[in-house]
């Protein structure tokens, strides 16, 4: 330490200091996948799975415990209907498989296209629900004045925690016509 | 420790020659000196400014009812106080002591990269003129708070959201060049002997921060740029319409915005361990332990971001994860203040202003640190989240704080940069001012906070009326108390005083007390040797 020239070159320094920057930045957008990923892992942010799982035909109904799973709606902004499930709760077994409707009707005299994001609360709930059929996982097409009725099958796996005895599923139906186009609606409905 | 002072004096004498004069020496400097005279100016103007349109909030809720501005202007009013003093104030003003004093404590000529020293000044006059600019576009500035959560900033804000992320890019690489500048000079520019741990600890705690900043500002400008792709460029990362994720945006902010509050912290740590002990007549308590906690805070400051959302319905683990790390803060926060008031015990105190400063400081910010483990519990969190008892934690820490600590730094260091020593019976009298009429402003606001008072609101419910009128006169108070250190601070520089000698205080330590008052335009040309 008795020299007084610099002890390392100033610019391997800043280069090093410059990359660091740069991964840094990198690192803040690389958060963006490596957050979805962990929340499809842990259920953090509520998530449900887009994609229909199959019941397990040897599945177990755990008797013995009975769980409430309430139904929230919403439209998303400026969204033009009106969006609600058949009944607002239903008390249901682990490992037991229910359907519930839920009716949207389109108020506008023209045709729309609908998506459906579900969100689970709290989120660990999530990683328990299995949703066999869901309007959710397509766009929904909604002719002019449309009142449409979309089931919704799905089971509580039987591993659901002691600790989950209620949970809230939620629903937001956003208005996606602008992003796909409404020639979309024209196919007929498959129901 | 050192005899260069007089070796080199022929050498300052050249050199004092060739200092430009008139506007050119300050938008062309290199010199340290003048460029942390800028930052610190540059920040007591910001800190006005900002202080001001706190005024505008507290004239608002002076009573109840909407009566001053619109809810609207108070929103914009909220966000530009916040970001002004955080970006304005406190930031630049903690690069205007590195530049100034990092030089002189560690025996270096200048800072490693005088020219983007340059550069990183510059830019924030621009930064600022955008953001302040942007309140005059159609729909006023940002009105989404400092910490512009999505969607506020996004699906609902107007244009000046645009001018408010260039902003901010530019605060960014300002500070960015700053903490790169600071590294260098402090690995490469130490005078002989100089070794880490025997820095002081300014240095040290700037060191710490400078790499905290390296680590933290790209993440914040990531994030603007994604609320800016989101609002202009069609991108969904925090619209859940197109599969992005509000809450990935409070999780990603505040990955950078707890450093950043520690970012604000720890440079006040290093000024408060300078001058309790030039006042107490003893060598700092516990420096090697000092500078191990700063560094764990510094460590830590990355894995408790999400104790700022507890409410967002996180998973119990998660929780309690970051509650717990929250806690552990708690440790080395307080092996520091329990070495400053070691430091204090049995010796031979005097009170001149730095020292008053530095002694609410550590009362001060030991009030905001237990407040902060009140609202690092997750359960009584839920009561707290959003209410006036987290404005007065958080102003606490930063105000009679981070403030506090600067304005020690400046009266200790005032006779160093102006040649003077500053009129004491004002200093003094700033300080009795500020002090009171902080704890009028502040100490009020924990119990409107717990009674269930929401912040960010132009109107309250009446009941906490009486308490917001207090708060109201403490904050005009204080507001106008910092006009008797703007009396002060121009006096001194305007060489008003009795002329200051190299080291005006008798137990100071530290290379800077070897040169003149006030310091030479050059120092150290000749590196001193430390022992």
């Amino acid at each position: 330490m008795s020299k007084q020239q610099p002890k390392a070159d100033n610019s391997s320094i800043i280069t090093k200091l410059l990359a660091s920057v740069v991964i840094m930045f990198a690192f803040g957008f690389a958060l963006v996948p490596l957050y979805e990923k962990f929340c499809e892992m842990t259920g953090f942010n509520g998530r449900t799975s887009n994609t229909a799982a199959t019941a397990d035909g040897n599945m177990q109904v755990d008797e013995s415990r009975i769980i409430t799973v309430e139904f929230a709606t919403r439209t998303g902004r400026g969204a033009p209907w009106e969006f609600k499930p058949e009944v607002r709760s239903i008390r249901m077994h682990p490992g037991e498989i229910k359907v519930v409707n839920f009716i949207v009707e389109n108020r506008t005299g023209q045709n729309r296209v609908a998506q459906a994001l579900p969100s689970v609360s709290p989120g660990e709930a999530s990683l328990y629900l299995n949703k066999t059929e869901c309007f959710c996982f397509e766009q929904q097409p909604l002719a002019a004045g449309e009142t449409a009725i979309m089931p919704m099958q799905f089971y509580l796996d039987p591993d659901l925690p002691d600790s989950i005895r209620r949970f809230t599923l939620s629903y937001v139906m956003y208005d996606i016509t602008d992003q796909v186009g409404s020639g979309a609606v024209t196919a007929s409905r498959s129901e | 420790m050192s005899t260069v002072v007089a070796d080199s004096h022929d050498a300052h004498d050249e050199h004092h020659d060739h200092k430009p004069t008139g506007i050119k020496r300050w938008l062309f400097t290199t010199n340290h000196k003048d460029i942390g005279t800028l930052y610190l100016w540059f920040s007591f103007a910001m800190f006005l400014l900002g202080g001001s349109m706190a005024l505008v909030i507290r004239m608002e809720l002076f009573q109840p009812g909407m009566q001053v501005v619109d809810p609207h202007f108070f929103n914009q009013m909220t966000t530009m106080h916040g970001v002004i003093m955080v970006f304005g104030a406190v930031m630049p003003a903690f690069t205007g002591l590195a530049n100034w004093m990092i030089p002189l404590m560690i025996g270096a000529p200048d800072m490693a990269l005088p020219r983007m020293n340059n550069w990183s000044f510059w830019i924030l006059p621009f930064a600022f003129l955008i953001l302040l600019s942007s309140m005059f576009m159609p729909g006023g500035g940002p009105a989404f708070g400092w910490t512009f959560y999505a969607p506020l900033s996004t699906t609902y804000s107007t244009d000046s959201t645009a001018l408010f992320v260039f902003a901010m890019h530019i605060m960014g690489m300002s500070s960015i060049m700053g903490a790169i500048n600071v590294i260098v000079t402090i690995m490469n520019m130490r005078a002989p002997g100089m070794t880490y741990m025997k820095m002081p600890l300014f240095v040290w705690t700037w060191f710490i921060t400078a790499f905290l900043l390296i680590a933290v500002m790209p993440v914040l400008a990531g994030v603007v740029t994604m609320v800016l792709t989101d609002k202009y460029f069609g991108t969904s990362f925090f619209d859940a319409a197109g599969g992005g994720d509000p809450v990935l945006f409070q999780h990603l902010f505040w990955f950078f915005g707890h450093p950043e509050v520690y970012i604000m912290i720890l440079p006040s740590f290093g000024i408060i361990s300078a001058i309790i002990p030039a006042f107490a007549r003893k060598p700092l308590f516990g420096y090697a332990s000092m500078v191990y906690a700063t560094a764990s805070i510094a460590g830590l400051s990355f894995l408790v971001w999400a104790h700022h959302m507890f409410t967002t319905g996180m998973p119990t683990f998660a929780s309690l994860f970051f509650m717990y790390m929250t806690m552990l803060i708690a440790v080395p926060t307080g092996v520091k203040v329990f070495n400053w008031v070691t430091t204090m015990w049995k010796g031979a105190m005097t009170f001149e202003t730095p020292m008053l400063f530095a002694l609410a400081f550590v009362v001060l910010f030991t009030i905001g640190g237990l407040s902060g483990i009140m609202l690092a519990i997750t359960p009584v969190d839920y009561q707290y989240h959003d209410t006036y008892f987290v404005v007065a934690h958080f102003h606490y820490v930063l105000v009679s704080g981070a403030v506090f600590s600067i304005m020690a730094a400046a009266y200790y260091w005032l006779p160093k940069w102006s040649g003077v020593m500053y009129d004491e019976f004002l200093a003094k009298l700033h300080f009795w001012c500020s002090l009171v009429s902080v704890n009028i402003l502040f100490f009020p606001m924990h119990f409107v906070g717990l009674a269930g008072m929401p912040r960010r609101y132009p109107d309250y419910a009446l009941q906490f009326a009486d308490i917001n009128a207090i708060v109201s006169v403490g904050g005009f108070l204080f507001g106008f108390s910092q006009l008797i250190f703007l009396w002060v601070v121009i006096k001194a520089a305007r060489k008003q005083g009795v002329p200051a000698p190299a080291k005006p205080w008798e137990g100071a330590e530290g290379l800077e007390w070897e040169v003149p008052s006030p310091a030479p335009y050059h120092t150290f040309d000749t590196p001193p040797k430390v022992s």
